[in-house]
């Protein structure tokens, strides 16, 4: 049996998505785009286009329930289906769009470069936890203005695994596109096999920004998945109870299906979010605290109650450095999201919120994400009967390293952990150098940066890609972009 | 008998009720009370007990907001009778603030905001994704002592500098103290575009604003 977390009753999942439903209708929802607002209109919703209000009937978002697809599949650059958004599957990607990254040597936070987020993709394709990449990393020796595209020219160099990514405008939304179908060949070939995934952000609450309304809209239009990441601040930007904050996620994301559908029936449309239980004290926004993860897990079970494939932020940290409270904080995200069912978890490697990417965090994390998938795959007879045969044959005789039976299962019941776990005697620790998790990670990085193998990528397409980018840049003022770090 | 009602005053304002602090504080305009009384032994004293106790965390955010409230809201009704008095409460400095153009992330800001106006000074929150001319324009309406930009994007944390350019070539750089915040921003983003300060969290920004307008 696989375990499930469940923290709403029937009656209140109900409740919940009947008040999203109402809110759609009052007091609506603020859309600062015009095209959404036509399409709303159009069906039926009650517009105000002076206060760029819409008023949203039930039956009118019940409707974008029915056309959007329960699930859909990622491909990989080799095209093979390898991340699969829908039912209780369980996946795991790294955080996206960290500010900083943390220097491996001085462990201060840093402005990424180049050749950080270069690193930074080979590891995550190493690391056989993850399931996909994410744009984790904005680079700063590229204008500002193309910051979020060039991640993603970056990353499809290097890359063999689907990608979680996000525009940060309008007009770079196309590049990011261009550069996706140059990667399969065709628009008709991204639709059918997308490889790649656009986060969408509604603005707490209840509002639709002119940039992540098109960015949705676009995607739909040419078949590629979005990502709902809609984040009430419990207390801040939403109310304080959890309850309650779900219920303004429920409305955010139904609000989001419904332009979806409209702009292009049946496109791909996942119900996430990265909410938090705003923090009283210092005003931020913590991604390790209990509220938040309860929050993440109960919209969830919404999702999944009205058919949606889900995401969620979790397994992150809000310390600074790599120590106790980011493992704590990063375990019991993972962990919860795990038991909860979320089909793609986003937040591997990040901390101090959703500022900075660490390497070594995101190898330690590997570590969390493989108990915590270990855990979801339940516990199983194997054998009929259980025991008896095995234990009646050998007695009372504690020989069990000595068994085939042992040597069967043993890696297949057993989470086998990488050296970054140490579980060696107090002698065998000191004689490996005494060291801490820190500096296990730190080799840890290194042994799997050894093992990338080089993404299936032509002269050609590389070519292209770099053609697309320099495009862009040289539109602001950039005429040659860095170079790639080619070995 | 005044005292009393000076007292209530500063009673509601640390328990927060500022509908309460209101109609105590119409009350004492009633009973003859000046309004610089009102406000020095009254609303200020109640604030300055906010803080305090949320400095020794006995009071937490959701204190502070809705005593910087009710203080606020009383402050509306007395600024006409100051005015009529040729009177002003004793600020700390003005201040315009915003989030620049392109950036819509608000909570940072407003509780920048928030807490500098709970301190004593007189803010002017323009809101997000503010055009760089609406800025300019209000800086040189209000003669503001401080202008507050934040930026959560590495994409609009130039637009700092350009607002700071602007404000060179509106020939007013010299009269405003720049101050910059938000996610990406670091003091050596500061000194890198030529802002007065940075600070990363609304304590450091009150803090930073006092010690700018001395
Ligand atoms: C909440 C949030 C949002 C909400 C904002 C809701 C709202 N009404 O404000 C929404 C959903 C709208 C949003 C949208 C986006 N966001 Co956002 N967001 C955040 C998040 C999670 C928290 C920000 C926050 O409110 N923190 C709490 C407040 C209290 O803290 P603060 O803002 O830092 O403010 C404090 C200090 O910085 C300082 N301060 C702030 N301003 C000022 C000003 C002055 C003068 C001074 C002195 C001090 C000061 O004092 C404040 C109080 O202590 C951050 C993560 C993070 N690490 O910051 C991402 C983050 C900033 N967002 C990010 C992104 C990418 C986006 C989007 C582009 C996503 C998208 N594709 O749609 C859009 C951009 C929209 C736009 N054009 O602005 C990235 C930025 C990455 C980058 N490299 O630039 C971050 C870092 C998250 C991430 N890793 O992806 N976001």
């Amino acid at each position: 049996m696989r375990p499930k977390l469940n923290l709403l009753s029937d009656a209140l999942v109900e409740q919940i998505i009947a008040e999203g439903f109402e809110l759609l209708m009052n007091p609506g929802v603020r859309v600062h785009n015009a095209e959404a607002l036509k399409l709303l209109a159009d069906a039926g919703a009650k517009v105000d286009f002076e206060t760029q209000i819409a008023h949203i009937p039930e039956s009118v978002a019940r409707r974008a329930l029915e056309t959007r697809p329960s699930e859909f599949h990622l491909y990989n650059l080799d095209g093979e289906q390898v991340v699969h958004y829908g039912g209780d599957r369980v996946q795991f990607d790294p955080g996206s769009a960290a500010i900083t990254v943390l220097d491996s040597e001085t462990q201060e936070q840093r402005q990424p470069l180049t050749a950080d987020f270069v690193k930074f993709v080979k590891l995550v394709e190493t690391i056989p936890q993850l399931d996909a990449q994410s744009t984790a990393l904005v680079c700063v020796d590229v204008p500002d203005e193309i910051g979020d595209l060039y991640r993603l020219y970056l990353a499809l160099n290097f890359m063999r695994k689907p990608i979680i990514t996000g525009a940060f405008r309008k007009d770079t939304w196309w590049t990011m596109k261009d550069m996706l179908v140059a990667m399969v060949g065709s628009e008709k070939a991204l639709a059918e096999k997308p490889i790649a995934v656009f986060d969408v952000c509604p603005s707490p609450p209840l509002l639709w920004s002119d940039l992540t309304c098109q960015n949705m809209i676009d995607s739909a239009r040419y078949g590629i998945p979005s990502e709902l990441v809609s984040m009430p601040l419990a207390g801040a930007t939403s109310p304080v109870t959890l309850a309650a904050a779900v219920v303004q996620h429920t409305a955010e994301c139904l609000s989001g299906v419904t332009i979806c559908q409209l702009a292009h029936e049946g496109a791909p449309i996942v119900w996430g979010g990265s909410p938090a239980a705003f923090d009283m004290r210092e005003g931020t926004t913590p991604m390790g605290a209990v509220g938040t993860w309860m929050i993440d897990c109960a919209y969830t079970q919404i999702g999944k109650a009205l058919g949606m494939p889900t995401h969620a932020y979790l397994g992150m940290t809000d310390a600074k450095v790599v120590d106790a409270q980011c493992g704590l904080e990063s375990s019991g995200g993972a962990l919860m999201a795990a038991l909860a069912g979320v089909n793609m978890v986003s937040g591997a490697g990040m901390m101090d919120f959703e500022s900075c990417q660490s390497y070594e965090k995101l190898v330690i994390d590997a570590e969390i994400i493989g108990m915590s998938k270990r855990l979801i795959r339940g516990i199983e007879a194997r054998d009929n009967p259980i025991a008896l045969t095995l234990m009646q044959e050998l007695g009372h005789r504690a020989d069990y390293l000595a068994q085939p039976h042992t040597l069967k299962w043993f890696d297949k019941e057993l989470y086998l952990p990488s050296a970054v776990i140490d579980r060696g005697s107090l002698d065998a620790w000191k004689k490996k150098g005494a060291k801490t998790a820190w500096e296990r990670a730190q080799d840890r990085v290194e042994e799997l940066l050894a093992t990338y193998q080089p993404a299936p990528i032509s002269d050609e397409l590389r070519a292209e890609l770099r053609d697309i980018t320099t495009h862009a840049a040289q539109k602001f003022g950039m005429d040659e972009l860095p170079p790639l770090p080619l070995d | 008998m005044s005292s009393e009602l000076l007292n209530k005053i500063t009673i509601s304002i640390v328990e927060g009720r500022p509908d309460e602090t209101v109609d105590l504080t119409r009350q004492a305009l009633v009973d003859g009370l000046e309004p610089l009384t009102i406000i020095d032994e009254g609303l200020t004293v109640g604030m300055n007990i906010v803080g305090d106790k949320f400095q020794t965390c006995e009071y937490y955010l959701p204190h502070l907001i809705i005593a910087a409230s009710g203080m606020k809201q009383a402050m509306e009704i007395l600024e006409p009778e100051l005015q009529s008095r040729q009177q002003e409460a004793e600020s700390a400095g003005v201040v315009v603030i915003g989030s620049v153009a392109g950036d819509i992330h608000e909570i940072g800001k407003s509780l920048v905001g928030t807490m500098m106006s709970a301190s004593g000074f007189q803010v002017h929150d323009l809101g997000v994704d503010v055009p760089t001319e609406v800025f300019i324009a209000k800086v040189k309406e209000t003669g503001a002592d401080i202008l507050g930009l934040s930026a959560l994007l590495t994409t609009t944390m130039t637009v700092q500098r350009q607002v700071i350019r602007e404000l060179e070539e509106a020939g007013i750089r010299d009269q405003v103290k720049v101050v910059i915040g938000g996610a990406p921003i670091s003091q050596e983003w500061a000194n890198t575009i030529g802002a007065d300060g940075y600070a990363e969290d609304a304590v450091g920004s009150v803090e930073l604003a006092k010690q700018l307008v001395v």
